[in-house]
């Protein structure tokens, strides 16, 4: 096993990612997309931490505060998908231009 | 080539397979409960590969954390958004498609180089870690208890603000259904009033 397939594995989750996040219309596919870039992340750090530093295992550790710091944001960035569901009654990417020039 | 090393190859393939499959699921699928649901299989993936990598206590916090708080809640928050519609078409939108397919493949591609390019420094002398939760356990408390700390009063503070986004402010509603109720009997002008004072209110 190479770290470089881990590696590799994580670059395509994370363009999967880039690529929901720009074409998707719906704004929780969004939030979906953007977990999967963090899931990429979190691999290459565990991949680092297990081919380049066994024996202190410090991207185990970066991971954690990921994976809390991605679930914090789910939580508020779903809230903010409700309110603006609320208020526009469309959860249309399109249609969300409040802030938009 | 030992067993070990066979069963670790065909593993990682499968998981591998299943984690990409899933999410090109997630982002292609039309239907988004299905996609969803597919969002849990890349967790699980992505949760083996973690079992790959010898770091046990990540793989079960994924589980707990993602397929457990984060899948369901995103599955709350579609059950609670799920409006049938069909969004109106936009020109140049197949364009927009192709070109981010472009730039992704592109980005892929220069990841793909960089990481086959750069001679890692691996590690192979220092003896791996054998109780991955008391090492974790002591890096928490020594040198890194502030991040530890900082991130609970994150979790404290995005707890409390998608309290604040998400609730319903109940009270022009409860105020004018009690007005509705009261002033059923004695003036049936008013309700009217009301009701359009507090759509304007839920409007802006």
């Amino acid at each position: 096993m190479q770290l470089e397939y881990f590696l590799l594995l994580a670059a395509a989750l994370f363009c999967i990612g880039i690529y929901g996040l720009i074409i998707s219309r719906n704004a929780v596919r969004v939030l979906m997309s953007i977990e999967l870039m963090l899931n990429a992340v979190n691999l290459n750090l565990v991949g680092f931490s297990n081919y380049l530093d066994p024996g202190n295992i410090k991207g185990q550790v970066f991971t954690v505060f990921v994976i809390t710091v991605a679930a914090a944001e789910a939580a508020v960035g779903l809230a903010i998908v409700l309110a603006i569901y609320r208020n526009r009654n469309t959860i249309d990417m399109e249609q969300f231009n409040l802030l938009k020039w | 080539m030992n067993l070990a090393e066979g069963v670790q190859i065909v593993s990682f393939g499968i998981l591998a397979a299943m984690m990409i499959g899933t999410a090109l699921g997630v982002v292609l699928l039309p239907n988004i409960v299905h996609s969803a649901f597919l969002l849990a299989g890349v967790f699980v993936s992505i949760s083996g590969l973690y079992i790959l990598l010898n770091a046990d206590f990540v793989a079960a916090a994924q589980i707990l954390v993602y397929v457990g708080a984060v899948n369901v809640l995103i599955l709350f928050a579609i059950m609670l958004v799920n409006k049938q519609e069909n969004f109106a078409k936009l020109p140049g939108r197949l364009i927009r498609k192709v070109s981010t397919a472009v730039v992704c493949f592109g980005l892929f591609a220069l990841l793909g180089t960089m990481v086959l390019v750069t001679p890692w420094s691996l590690d192979t002398t220092s003896p791996a870690v054998i109780n991955t939760v008391v090492s974790l356990g002591e890096h928490f408390f020594s040198d890194y208890l502030l991040p530890f700390e900082l991130a609970s009063v994150l979790l404290l503070m995005a707890m409390v603000g998608a309290i604040i986004l998400a609730r319903r402010d109940l009270i022009p509603e409860s105020v004018a259904r009690q007005e509705t109720v009261t002033t059923s009997l004695t003036l049936p002008e008013r309700p009217r009033e009301l009701a359009t004072l507090s759509g304007n209110e839920q409007q802006d």
